[in-house]
């Protein structure tokens, strides 16, 4: 367990200096959103320090902070080389808990129109999924959503909300 | 009565008026000009067109109570719906029931043309209201020309109480076509997603409501998020998107029956729903491996899909010609969402849209002479280009103005509104000629509205 956290603080150094580095990551990130619908439900020993192995929670504590997403210019869905980063570190933690699945959430911001954001998110969702299969995830562990614009993480109409929006968020199947 | 509105003749005068005044003054101003990518298109509004019309309450020779109330009252109230009918048109400006006199059963096909014409006013709608034996109503419709002092038509309908307002609304089609040469389209529904709750939360729930925003009735009940309904041609079931087993599907909605059923037995996610003009045809768009193309399929259930379009793009949403024979829809394979037209069979694609910006979310109109889209140029704006892609112009000007849908005379067109910030929604409607924009009433926000034909 000690070692767990040791590693999450690690990896939360490292995605700042690679966060640092991006040109489009979005400029604020968003705070932890509660009741996002991006999350699981917080796991009841949350607090206790006691995170169960294999769980959201653990996942999330693993890839570090906003590790569960990777971001997308608009109107494009292409996997950089920081999105890999990120998919790896997912990746890395996939293969300690073999037998989890996943859902990978695609979405758009709200400068598009209704179904051709549907499509989009679609689209984003595939290339994070087409990604970790690229990297040894089994493809059967992977399911895709696509939300479109319907569940905006930012709330605001400005570029800074848009770039926080696009996104395909990695949610574990408990 | 003169060819030139007298509005037009004042806004004459007062211009001549005017330029002496503006001559005297001391050494000219810069004149403040708008960026030139700030002006807005100019659109034609044709008012010549604008009409007085007076429609007195309709007359209960022998008052009697109803299901849906007396049937006085129910005299004054369907002259309430033509009267807002006829000046929500833009083309008529109108007067009455309230402010003017009630009339007596021997007017209805005698009227009282010198008082009327001293108003003034140049059209007259009177009639009357009877319950029969049966409990049905029979509304009387005459429409007179004051000037002339003739009648121009005469209606009758036969109503169970409940559809009074049907009545109501078939009596002001008939004025309107009567009087403008359009086709009718008030006698019309409207499926819509009512929205409630904050930005990050919304329910977006079915909905359908009358033309007017009457009879409004919730479908689904918001617990699962419902998009894009499209009313099939004969009203009796409903098109939409739902997430209701977590994924984007489309489902077919029977009203009558309050079920539903997935129109394809797919593991791909599957949006974008439409009708085809006779309803025996649905067109839809899916995903397969991130990739979406638009595909039909028989609306009868069963049958296998076919796969309309082939593009590694996004082909997506779609719209076909009132004769069944072409299909308008968007496509990024240029690298941006622009508008395209091909056979029903997805031959002969070509791309129709080339102005600045991204195209999207195109409808033919039932009049087949013009396709509404929506323009992305930095705003979203609503406008219309003809099948070939010219004569392009625009008709709305906001922050994020989508998704039109055809009025069934193709005359008029609603599109939703966002509000930067809030992402409230609302639904709006507008003359083709760009003018007369208004805000329709819904309970909630609304998005995604969807015009139907008008009712037989």
């Amino acid at each position: 367990m000690k070692n767990s956290v040791k590693m999450a603080v690690i990896l939360l150094a490292s995605t700042a200096i690679v966060a640092g580095c991006s040109k489009k990551q979005p400029e604020q990130l968003p705070p932890p959103a509660e009741g996002s619908v991006d999350q699981t439900p917080v796991d009841p020993n949350a607090g206790t320090g006691q995170i169960v192995p294999g769980s959201q929670e653990d996942f999330l504590a693993n890839v570090g902070q906003f590790g569960d997403r990777i971001f997308f210019d608009t109107d494009r869905f292409n996997v950089d080389t920081e999105d890999q980063a990120t998919l790896q570190r997912q990746a890395q933690w996939l293969a300690r808990y073999p037998n989890t699945r996943i859902i990978v959430e695609g979405h758009a911001d709200e400068r598009g129109t209704r179904d051709y954001n549907l499509a989009l998110g679609e689209r984003r969702a595939n290339s994070a999924k087409n990604y970790l299969v690229s990297i040894g995830v089994s493809a059967d562990r992977i399911q895709t959503v696509s939300y479109g614009k319907e569940r905006p993480q930012a709330l605001g109409s400005d570029e800074s909300a848009w770039a926080q929006n696009r996104r395909a968020v990695t949610v574990t199947v408990q | 009565m003169s060819p030139i509105p007298l509005r037009r003749k004042l806004a004459a005068f007062f211009a001549l008026l005017l330029i002496p005044l503006a001559a005297k003054a001391q050494a000219p101003a810069p004149v403040p000009t708008l960026p030139a990518n700030d002006e807005p298109e100019l659109v034609e509004f044709d008012t010549a067109k604008t009409r007085s019309i007076a429609v007195p309450a309709l007359v209960a020779p022998a008052p009697a109570d109803t299901p849906a109330g007396n049937s006085a009252a129910l005299g004054r109230q369907i002259a309430e719906v033509i009267s807002a009918n006829l000046r929500n048109s833009g083309v008529f400006e109108t007067q009455g029931p309230n402010g003017l006199r009630a009339i007596s059963i021997g007017e209805v096909t005698a009227p009282a043309f010198a008082e009327w014409r001293a108003r003034p006013v140049e059209q007259l709608v009177q009639g009357f209201v009877r319950v029969g034996g049966d409990g049905n109503l029979t509304v009387g419709c005459y429409l007179y020309d004051v000037g002339f002092g003739t009648e121009t038509t005469r209606l009758g309908f036969n109503v169970p109480p409940r559809e009074w307002r049907r009545a109501a609304h078939k009596c002001a089609d008939a004025i309107y076509s009567k009087l403008t040469g359009e086709l009718p389209f008030f006698d019309s529904r409207i499926a819509y997603i009512a929205e409630t709750g904050p930005k990050g939360k919304r329910v977006k729930r079915l909905a359908i409501m009358d033309s007017d925003g009457a009879n409004h009735r919730f479908i689904t009940n918001g617990q699962s998020t419902a998009l894009t309904p499209r009313f099939s041609p004969n009203y009796k079931s409903i098109l939409y998107l739902s997430y209701v087993d977590g994924n984007p599907r489309i489902y077919v909605y029977d009203i009558d029956a309050g079920r539903q059923r997935l129109i394809t037995q797919s593991r791909n996610p599957t949006f974008a729903p439409r009708w085809s003009p006779d309803g025996q045809t649905i067109l839809y768009s899916m995903a397969v491996a991130g990739n979406t193309d638009i595909y039909k399929i028989s609306a009868t259930g069963g049958g296998t899909p076919v796969r309309l379009t082939s593009s590694p793009g996004i082909d997506v949403g779609g719209s076909f010609s009132p004769d069944g024979w072409q299909i308008v829809f968007e496509s990024d394979r240029s690298g941006s969402q622009q508008i395209y037209v091909m056979n029903a069979d997805g031959s002969n694609q070509r791309r129709i849209s080339f102005g600045a910006g991204r195209y999207a979310t195109p409808e033919w109109s039932p009049r087949a002479d013009l396709i509404a889209f929506t323009r992305i140029a930095g705003d979203f704006r609503v406008g219309t280009m003809r099948p070939d892609g010219s004569g392009e112009r625009l008709l709305t000007n906001s922050w994020q103005d989508e998704a039109p849908t055809w009025a069934p005379n193709g005359r008029v067109i609603q599109f939703f509104r966002t509000a930067k910030g809030s992402g409230k929604t609302s639904i709006w409607q507008v003359d083709l000629t760009g003018a007369n924009e208004r805000k329709l009433p819904t309970p909630v926000d609304g998005s995604d509205p969807a015009w139907g034909p008008v009712l037989p």
